[in-house]
C-alpha cells in the first residue's frame, strides 16, 4: 500500500528496521561496503566505553585516558516503503567489543569481512560471532580485482564449519555487495528453520 | 571567583551525559536501530523542551532510527538514546519497534522480506 501523505501521522507509516553488522579487521574495506549499497552517505555515531573493563577488552594498547570514544560507521537502504535495513560496521579493535553486544543483538547477522592477504585479522569477528550464536557469513573482499586464495582455502584456514558460507565479494560494487547480503539473508533462514 | 566547570562554559566541549542529568539509562530502553517519528502531542510541546529534546524532536516529522538522530544531532549515541526514550516514554515520539531487552532475530517471514527486497535492488 501506497504511502498516504494525509496519513503521515499514522505511526504504521513507520518502517520496520531490520539490521545487518559488517565485520572483519582494520582496513579491510567494511565502510567501502556500506557505502557501495547504502542510499545516504554512510553516517557516523559516536559512543562512548562506559563499562570498565572487565577482562574482556583488551586495554593494552589504550593510552591511559579514563574515557573512550568509538565512532561507527552505518548506513542505510530501503527495502520497501515498510522495510529499512541497516548496515553497522563493527569498530575493530577488541576493546570496541562491548559495543558489539548491541550491534549484534537482534541483528539479522554479519557479513565478515576477510582480506586474504591478513586473513588473521577476522579471527576476532569469527570467534565472536560463533560464541555470539549470530548467523555469519566470510566475505572475502578481493579488491584488487585478483583473488589470492581459493575460498576453500579461506575455510581451511579459519577452520570454519562446513555450513557457515564462505563468498567471495569486491566491497567497491553495489551488485556484489547486495549478493553477499542476500547470501546472508539465505544463511540466516536456514539457521532460523533449523532451529525451528 | 573560579568556575568549577570550565568545559560546561566555554560551550567548547560538553560531557556527554550532561544534558541527561547524568543519567544513562532511560525508561524506555529502545535498540539503535529503533525508528522514531514525533507524535501530535510531540508537535505541540516542541516549544516548551530543552535545546536537544526539542532538536530530536524536530528532525523526527519524518521516520529515523535512534543511529541517524545521533549522527544528525552530533550527540553520542547512549545520550541519544536516553533522550529518545524519555521522550517516547512522555509521549512525545513513538516507535513500533520492539525494546532493546525483547529484540529476537528477525522470523522467517520478516527475512523473506528482506531477501524480496535485496534481490529488486
Amino acid at each position: 500500500m501506497a504511502c498516504n501523505p494525509s496519513e503521515v501521522d499514522d505511526m504504521s507509516a513507520n518502517p520496520i528496521p531490520v539490521k545487518i553488522v559488517v565485520a572483519g579487521g582494520f582496513a579491510v574495506g567494511k565502510t567501502t561496503f556500506v557505502t557501495a549499497i547504502s542510499d545516504i552517505d554512510p553516517l557516523t555515531t559516536e559512543a562512548a566505553m562506559t563499562k570498565v573493563s572487565e577482562g574482556v577488552d583488551d586495554w593494552g594498547d589504550a593510552t591511559g585516558k579514563k574515557s573512550t570514544t568509538v565512532a561507527m560507521d552505518f548506513g542505510r537502504v530501503g527495502l520497501s516503503p515498510e522495510l529499512v535495513l541497516y548496515l553497522f560496521g563493527t569498530p575493530g579493535q577488541d576493546r570496541f567489543h562491548f559495543m558489539w553486544d548491541e550491534l549484534v543483538r537482534g541483528a539479522i547477522g554479519a557479513c565478515v569481512l576477510v582480506d586474504t592477504g591478513r586473513i588473521d585479522q577476522c579471527f576476532p569477528a569469527i570467534d565472536y560471532m560463533e560464541n555470539a550464536g549470530v548467523p555469519f557469513i566470510v566475505a572475502i573482499n578481493a579488491f584488487d580485482g585478483m583473488l589470492r586464495h581459493h575460498p576453500e582455502d579461506v575455510r581451511e584456514a579459519l577452520d570454519l564449519p562446513r555450513h557457515i558460507p564462505v563468498v567471495v565479494t569486491d566491497a567497491r560494487h553495489r551488485a556484489a555487495v547486495r549478493d553477499t547480503l542476500v547470501a546472508l539473508v539465505r544463511h540466516a533462514m536456514t539457521m532460523a528453520q533449523s532451529t525451528g | 571567583m573560579t568556575s568549577p566547570e570550565p568545559d560546561a562554559l566555554q560551550g567548547v566541549r560538553v560531557r556527554p551525559y550532561m544534558v541527561t542529568g547524568g543519567r544513562t539509562r532511560s525508561a524506555v530502553e529502545l535498540p539503535l536501530e529503533a525508528i522514531i517519528r514525533v507524535t501530535p502531542e510531540g508537535q505541540k510541546a516542541v516549544g516548551t523542551l530543552n535545546l536537544e529534546p526539542r532538536q530530536i524532536v524536530d528532525i523526527c516529522h519524518q521516520p529515523l532510527s535512534i543511529a541517524e538522530i545521533s549522527a544528525h544531532l552530533r550527540l553520542h549515541l547512549q545520550v541519544s538514546k536516553v533522550l529518545v526514550g524519555d521522550l517516547v516514554h512522555a509521549g512525545y515520539l513513538a516507535t513500533h519497534t520492539a525494546t532493546a531487552e525483547s529484540a529476537d532475530r528477525p522470523d522467517l517471514q520478516l527475512l523473506e522480506r528482506v531477501l524480496d527486497g535485496l534481490q529488486s535492488l
